[in-house]
C-alpha cells in the first residue's frame, strides 16, 4: 500500500466533504476475506478506515465487536500479522489503528510506545485510537506520533466535560472521535440528543479539529443526522461487523459479504453527503 | 486523576473515556466522605449493629502447639454474611447512596461479595444486580440462593472461563451503559482508581482491630501477618494498620495445580515474572497468556492482583507465596479438626502458608486473617473428603 512515509493523510480526508469512517477488526474472520472487506469499504467511499488490532481483553466493547475480536484471534491475528495485513492492503485512504494500551506499550524491545508507532508508520498507519489510554499517560504516545508524523485521535464521551475535554482536544490531532451516546459499542436505532450536546461542547473549546461521531450509527438517516448535527464525519463499526458476522455464520462466499459491505457503505456515505446538500435533506 | 491513584506506578485509571468523569466524581466523593464524621459514624454504627463488629481474635492453641508457633486468627468469618466482604459493601453502598445512586451492581466469584452486596442492597433499599460466571454459579450454588432470597438479580455470565474475571467485564459494561444511576460496587482492591484505595480504606478496620486485640492477648505485636490474596482486599485490610510496624507481611496466592503446572492464578508468586499489564482498568501484574486461570477456590481465581500488592512486593515490604489446591484443602481439613472452625477455601490458603512459615521457623507469632467461613464450600469438601 501507499503511505509509509511522510505525514499523516488524515487531515486532508476531512477537507472537502463530510467523511464516512468505517471500522472493521483486521483479520475478521480470516486474513484474506478481511482484506477484501476493507477494500470494499474503500470502493463504497470511505474517507478514513479504522482498523481494529484485536486484543484478547477489550474493555467497553459490545458483543458484536467482542465476537469480531474472537473470530480474528481465532483466525490467527497477532500484532505481527496485523502489520502484514496493513502492508498487504490495496487501499489509498488513510488508516487508523484502533487498539489497546498493552499491545502498543509492550511491542518491541524498548520500553514505551515508540517501537510500535515506528513500525506502524512504516507499514502505512496514519493514526491511532487507544480507548484505555488515560490522557494523563498519553505523553509518550503523543511524542512518538509527533516523531513519526502520525495522528493520535482521542475519544470524547457524553460525560467528558470542561478541563478534561480541553485536555483531550489539546492532546489530539487528525480528528476527535465524539461518542454519540453512553454505553458499549453496538448498533442502535436512533442517534441520541447527547450527540448534539457533545458537539456543541467540543465547538466551545474553539478547536478546529474535525469531529467524527460514532457509536450506534447504522443507517443512511443516522449518518445524515449526525452530520446535520454538526459532525464532520460518521464512524460506523458494529453495523458493518454485523454483516461480517452474518456472512461468517451463514458460510457465505466472501465476495457476497464484500458486496453487502459495499452496499451499506455507499448508503452511509450518501447519508453523510445528504446532510450537506439542503435539497436532499428536505426530501424526507 | 493524580498520582494518589497509583502505587509505585501500579494502578491508575485505565478506562474508556465515558467512565473517566464518573470515576473522577466517585473519587471526589470518597475523598470528601472519608473525612466526614457523620458518614463515619453511620458506617461504624452499621458495622457494629448490623455486621457484628468487632470480630474477635482467637488464639489457636492446638495449632500453636503443633507448629511450635503462636498462631492467632482474626475471625472475619464471624462478620455478618460469613466473610470480610461486608466491610467494603457497607462502606461503598453508603457512599453511593449519598452520591445519589439508586442501583448497585457487583461481580462475584465465590458469591461472598455478591451476597454482601445483596445484603446492603436489601438493607439500604437499593436495586441490586450481581454478575457471576456460570461456572462459579455451579460451584457456589448456596450463595446464588442467598443473593436471590435477599432480592438481588443474579446475572449469569457465559463467556470465556465463566469466572470472576468475566464477571468483572460484564459489570464494567453494565456500568458504562447505565452510569448515571449505577454504582459499581467493586469487590476487591482491584480495578481503576479510586477502587483499590477505597476498598482498602473500608477494609482496614480488620487490621486496626486486630492490632489492638493481639497486643491485648499476646502483649505484643505479631511478628507477621498472613492473608490470602485473590484481588487482595482482605490482605490489604489486615496489612494496612501494620504498615509502619516491624511486622512482616505474607500473601498466599492460589497456586492451583502448582506454580509450574500452567494452571494457577498467582501472578506475583509464579516463577515466570511477567511485566505489568493494563488489565480491567489498572496497571498491574497478570498471569501470563499461556497459563490457565485456575484455583479450587472460586474467590481466588482472578488472573491479576490488586496494584498495591504488586507495589508491596516490588518494594520488598511483602512476600507472596503460592499455595496449591491440595495444600489448601489439607489446611481446610486440619483447621476443622484441630480447632472446630471450618474455614472457607480462600483463607485455607493463608492457613496453609502460615503452617509452612511455622514449620520453617521463620517467626514466633503469626496473625492470620480467617476471612471467611466454609459453609459455601461444603459440596467441594464432601466430594474431596468423601463425607456423604
Ligand atoms: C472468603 C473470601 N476470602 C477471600 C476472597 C478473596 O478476595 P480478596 O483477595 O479481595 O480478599 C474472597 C472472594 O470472594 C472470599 O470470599
Amino acid at each position: 500500500m501507499s503511505g509509509g512515509t511522510g505525514e499523516s493523510r488524515i487531515p486532508a480526508a476531512f477537507e472537502s466533504e463530510p467523511a464516512f469512517v468505517p471500522y472493521l477488526a483486521a483479520g475478521d474472520p480470516t486474513f484474506e476475506a478481511s482484506l477484501a472487506y476493507v477494500e470494499a469499504l474503500e470502493r463504497a467511499g470511505a474517507d478514513v478506515i479504522e482498523l481494529g488490532l484485536p486484543f484478547s481483553e477489550p474493555i467497553a466493547e459490545g458483543p458484536t465487536i467482542q465476537q469480531a475480536v474472537v473470530r480474528s484471534l481465532d483466525g490467527g491475528m497477532t500484532v505481527e500479522r496485523y502489520f502484514e495485513f496493513v502492508a498487504a492492503l490495496d487501499v489509498d485512504v488513510p488508516l487508523v489503528c484502533m487498539t489497546y494500551y498493552n499491545l502498543i506499550y509492550q511491542y518491541g524491545d524498548e520500553e514505551g510506545p515508540e517501537p510500535f508507532v515506528e513500525r506502524a508508520a512504516a507499514e502505512g498507519i496514519d493514526g491511532f485510537v487507544v480507548p484505555d489510554l488515560p490522557a494523563e499517560e498519553a505523553g509518550p504516545l503523543r511524542a512518538a506520533c509527533d516523531a513519526h508524523g502520525r495522528d493520535l485521535v482521542s475519544i470524547v464521551a457524553p460525560t467528558t466535560r470542561d478541563d478534561r475535554l480541553q485536555r483531550l482536544v489539546d492532546l489530539s490531532s487528525g480528528y476527535l472521535y465524539v461518542q454519540a451516546r453512553l454505553g458499549v459499542t453496538g448498533a442502535r436505532a436512533s442517534v441520541s440528543d447527547r450527540t448534539t450536546e457533545s458537539l456543541a461542547r467540543v465547538a466551545e473549546t474553539g478547536t478546529d479539529l474535525p469531529r467524527a461521531v460514532g457509536f450506534g450509527i447504522s443507517s443512511f438517516e443516522q449518518a445524515r443526522d449526525v452530520i446535520a448535527a454538526g459532525a464532520d464525519g460518521a464512524i460506523v463499526g458494529s453495523a458493518l461487523v454485523d454483516i461480517v458476522a452474518e456472512g461468517h455464520a451463514e458460510d457465505r462466499p466472501p465476495e457476497e459479504t464484500a458486496a453487502e459491505l459495499e452496499a451499506l457503505g455507499r448508503e452511509l456515505k450518501e447519508g453523510a453527503l445528504a446532510a450537506a446538500e439542503p435539497e436532499a435533506s428536505q426530501a424526507d | 486523576m493524580a498520582e494518589q491513584g497509583t502505587f509505585e506506578g501500579y494502578g491508575g485509571r485505565h478506562v474508556p473515556e465515558p467512565l473517566e468523569e464518573p470515576l473522577a466524581e466517585l473519587a471526589g466523593a470518597f475523598d470528601q466522605l472519608k473525612n466526614d464524621e457523620a458518614f463515619q459514624r453511620e458506617f461504624e454504627s452499621l458495622l457494629e449493629h448490623f455486621g457484628g463488629r468487632p470480630t474477635p481474635v482467637f488464639h489457636a492453641e492446638t495449632l500453636s502447639e503443633r507448629y511450635d508457633t503462636e498462631i492467632y486468627f482474626k475471625h472475619e468469618d464471624l462478620l455478618h454474611g460469613g466473610a470480610h466482604k461486608l466491610n467494603n459493601t457497607l462502606g461503598q453502598a453508603l457512599l453511593a447512596k449519598r452520591a445519589g445512586k439508586e442501583r448497585l451492581i457487583a461481580e462475584t466469584g465465590a458469591g461472598q461479595h455478591g451476597t454482601a452486596t445483596a445484603m446492603v442492597g436489601a438493607l439500604l433499599d437499593m436495586d441490586t444486580t450481581v454478575y457471576m460466571g456460570r461456572h462459579d454459579m455451579g460451584r457456589q450454588e448456596m450463595n446464588v440462593f442467598r443473593m436471590r432470597l435477599m432480592g438481588a438479580d443474579v446475572e449469569p455470565v457465559e463467556r470465556g472461563n465463566e469466572g470472576l474475571a468475566e464477571a468483572v467485564d460484564a459489570a464494567m459494561e453494565d456500568l458504562i451503559e447505565r452510569t448515571d444511576e449505577t454504582h459499581y460496587l467493586v469487590g476487591s482492591a482491584v480495578g481503576p482508581d479510586p477502587f483499590p484505595r477505597m476498598v482498602r480504606h473500608f477494609q482496614s478496620v480488620i487490621g486496626r482491630e486486630a492490632r489492638e486485640q493481639v497486643q491485648e492477648l499476646h502483649g505484643d505485636l505479631p511478628d507477621a501477618c498472613v492473608a490470602c490474596v485473590g484481588g487482595g482486599s482482605n490482605a490489604i485490610g489486615l496489612f494496612h494498620a501494620f504498615k509502619d510496624d516491624d511486622v512482616a507481611f505474607y500473601g498466599a496466592e492460589p497456586a492451583g495445580k502448582g506454580l509450574n503446572s500452567g494452571q494457577h492464578s498467582a501472578p506475583l508468586s509464579a516463577t515466570e515474572r511477567e511485566d505489568p499489564e493494563v488489565f480491567q482498568g489498572m496497571r498491574t501484574r497478570v498471569i501470563d497468556d499461556g497459563t490457565e486461570n485456575h484455583s479450587v477456590s472460586a474467590g481466588l481465581d482472578y488472573p491479576a492482583v490488586g496494584p498495591e500488592h504488586a507495589a508491596l512486593q516490588e518494594l520488598g515490604r511483602a512476600e507472596y507465596h503460592g499455595i496449591t489446591d491440595e495444600e489448601a484443602l489439607a489446611a481446610f481439613r486440619e483447621l476443622s479438626e484441630a480447632e472446630g472452625i471450618i474455614p472457607a477455601l480462600e483463607p485455607s490458603h493463608a492457613i496453609a502458608l502460615a503452617c509452612k512459615l511455622a514449620e520453617a521457623d521463620r517467626h514466633d507469632t503469626l496473625l492470620v486473617n480467617l476471612c471467611g467461613r466454609g459453609d459455601k464450600d461444603m459440596r467441594t469438601a464432601a466430594e474431596q473428603f468423601d463425607l456423604s
